[in-house]
């Protein structure tokens, strides 16, 4: 595998990169903060990958540096096969209803510009005759509730787009494989309530290993969300709207 | 999470205070301004609880990136959240071990510099902290700094084994000691008393690199201090498995376990029982799990005190006394009935560089005291007399209950570690419920 990670240096990426170290795959770091991307760079190293890893700036806010990024990446991997999109933005329902520019940041980074970068990679990819596209959405995306109104919508359109891609494009051997992580323990969720089922990010990271040896389309992860999800699914409206969750 | 009410505790979970944990993925940013740092919070007591002024404390578990490592030489340089058991899966394979293993892998870099811990392997190999080559620390006046024995003596050695207090440790460089398989060649020797305990513990430490004693501390009179010895040193590719050693959790204690579960007469049966399962035993293999971190397959074993919690207590005793301070120390411990279902004896080496480094020339004695209202107190002061008068010390990692004039009494390096402190943190910006209750610091 010749991976390009956005988003490597932390949660459930930071796991993801590790275990692909660990099984001496070649990695390509991208993502905003250069001292972290040099920190995780020396990690994944020393936890096994081929060295020296690469690293670029990306930034899912600047759409217009993706192709200046993708390009590193397959100058420094002899062109990348796979790309692991695990970054995004997170902030509470209440937060992004009360700050204007926080949400339009969000909308920007989860969907459009997610599937912008997506779109630049699978150019790539087709032109040699296929890959793996591998992107973390969310279980918020799976059906609309109060907690989750906005992020939840970013990450349906792009569980959507992600899903469309698979459809389309799989016979031509592009792989999509949908991450999609219930509550797991992270940076970027620390200091929310804790539901039930929460998980761990190396957990996490174990399974979407699994599903990107298999080239399984979704994954969840924990996977006890998939059942939990099936019934949230099934819940007439007028149960969530009663609901907190 | 309402943060105003979250609790947070050591291991021991006595005693248990408001506050909460932010755990941050860049460590270095995240350190600026804050009271205190913790790893895993596997000390006992209070050392890694915050002063009642805030409600906040520094994780590093997350901070957990290897930034170096050299094969040729062993050193390692990382974040201070990497754990040990992260180290041993990390580095066991490729040959390699912490020099220094305390009684659980879950322990971080930075905590084990924070308390400079010693293993069953103190006296060959010292504590922590003489494996210790360089720190990166966020000092109390903001200044992140690259610290070592050479630029800055004073602050390197008054942070290993000063209990997070003198500066947030960010990064640990550090020698792992090569080893030739991950495996341990063990033995067990079943002893009669505790005079037999503490002269084998002694003599075979001269042959052992590893070796600590397992002690009996219900039985009264003839058979006080009956136990087992466990040695051990690693194998040779010969005679190792090809196999990596199994780490994991194997079983966990789901709740809570019921306050009187823990009491003197189910330590006693277990301590009997126990005592007769160890057998002397010729050479067996074995992973570094069941060595040295024995209790670390039982996920939150903790819970097997109930929710009163436990009090560690670990002492160590001088040889350089009349010989005879351990003996004294478990007659008072029986006559006040203090059972303990584990309890430790190790034989420890030279004192460390540590300003306030633990072990010391003699025998380390320590003990899981179930918290009883009333009793566990006295039974503490009772100890700490004993150590006082032979000239020995508490281990603050593990204490919850000592009281400020027994550290004074038993520990005359504490002048020199306040002075230090004073010169890099003149406004007292970092504190801990510890340093609150034993070195008189503000709230």
């Amino acid at each position: 595998m010749k991976a390009a990670i956005l988003g490597a240096t932390r949660g459930m990426g930071r796991s993801l990169a590790r275990r692909l170290a660990e099984r001496r795959e070649r990695i390509f770091l991208l993502g905003r903060d250069p001292e972290a991307l040099a920190r995780s760079a020396r990690d994944l190293e020393a936890r096994g990958a081929p060295a020296p890893i690469g690293t670029a700036h990306c930034d899912l806010l600047e759409p217009a540096g993706f192709e200046a990024a993708l390009d590193a990446a397959d100058r420094a991997l002899g062109d990348f096969d796979t790309l692991i999109v695990s970054a995004g933005l997170f902030g509470t329902q209440d937060a992004l209803e009360s700050d204007a520019a926080r949400r339009a940041a969000l909308l920007a980074a989860n969907f459009a510009n997610t599937v912008q970068l997506c779109e630049a990679a699978r150019v790539r990819l087709l032109a040699r005759g296929g890959g793996t596209l591998c992107v973390f959405s969310s279980v918020a995306g799976d059906r609309a509730r109060k907690p989750v109104v906005l992020y939840g919508a970013t990450k349906a359109g792009l569980s959507a787009y992600l899903e469309g891609l698979d459809h389309r494009f799989r016979a031509q051997g592009l792989r999509t494989v949908t991450v999609k992580p219930g509550f797991v323990r992270t940076g970027m969720t620390e200091g929310l309530a804790e539901p039930p089922f929460a998980g761990d990010p190396d957990a996490v990271a174990a399974r979407v290993l699994r599903a990107l040896d298999r080239g399984d389309p979704v994954v969840y992860a924990p996977p006890i969300w998939r059942a939990v999800m099936g019934v949230v699914k099934r819940l007439p409206r007028a149960v969530l709207r009663r609901a907190a969750f | 999470m309402n943060a105003g009410t979250t609790k947070i505790a050591g291991w021991g979970r006595l005693p248990v205070v408001t506050g909460h944990e932010v755990v941050p993925e860049e460590l270095e940013a995240a350190s600026a301004g804050v009271q205190l740092a913790r790893g895993l919070g596997r000390s006992y007591g209070d050392a890694s609880l915050p002063a009642a002024s805030t409600d906040r404390v520094l994780c590093t578990r997350r901070a957990d990136r290897i930034l170096h490592f050299d094969p040729a030489t062993g050193i390692l340089r990382a974040e201070a959240g990497l754990s040990l058991q992260e180290i041993h899966r990390v580095f066991g394979p490729r040959g390699f071990a912490s020099p220094v293993l305390t009684g659980t892998a879950y322990v971080t870099l930075g905590g084990m510099v924070a308390s400079d811990v010693h293993g069953k392997n103190h006296h060959v190999a010292g504590t922590f902290g003489a494996h210790v080559r360089a720190l990166r620390m966020r000092v109390p006046d903001g200044r992140v700094l690259e610290v070592t024995d050479e630029n800055e003596p004073d602050l390197f050695r008054a942070t290993q084994g000063g209990m997070g207090l003198t500066g947030h440790i960010l990064e640990v460089e550090v020698a792992l000691e090569r080893i030739e398989s991950p495996w341990l060649v063990t033995e067990v020797r079943q002893v009669p008393d505790l005079d037999a305990l503490v002269e084998t513990l002694t003599s075979e430490s001269r042959r052992w690199p590893h070796a600590a004693a397992w002690v009996d501390c219900t039985t009264r009179g003839r058979g006080m201090g009956r136990g087992y010895l466990s040695l051990g040193r690693y194998a040779s590719a010969g005679e190792a498995p090809a196999a990596p050693p199994e780490l994991r959790e194997r079983i966990a204690v789901p709740f809570d376990l019921p306050g009187w579960v823990v009491a003197p007469w189910s330590i006693r049966i277990f301590n009997v029982g126990w005592h007769h399962l160890h057998r002397t035993t010729g050479p067996r293999i074995v992973g570094p799990q069941p060595f040295f971190h024995p209790l670390d397959f039982v996920r939150h074993w903790n819970r097997l005190y109930g929710q009163r919690g436990f009090a560690q207590y670990q002492c160590v005793l001088p040889y350089a006394s009349d010989g005879r301070g351990v003996q004294r120390f478990f007659e008072v411990l029986t006559r006040l009935g203090g059972a303990s279902p584990v309890s430790v004896l190790k034989n420890c080496g030279p004192e460390g560089r540590g300003v306030l480094s633990f072990p010391m020339p003699g025998v380390s004695v320590a003990l899981d005291l179930p918290f009883r209202r009333g009793h566990t107190q006295a039974l503490v002061d009772a100890l700490n007399a004993v150590v006082i008068e032979a000239g020995g010390r508490i281990y603050l990692t593990k204490d919850a209950l000592t009281r400020p004039e027994h550290l004074r009494a038993m520990e005359p390096r504490l002048a020199r570690f306040q002075e230090i402190r004073r010169k890099w943190d003149p406004e007292g910006r970092l504190r801990s419920a510890l340093s609150v209750r034993l070195l008189g610091d503000a709230t």
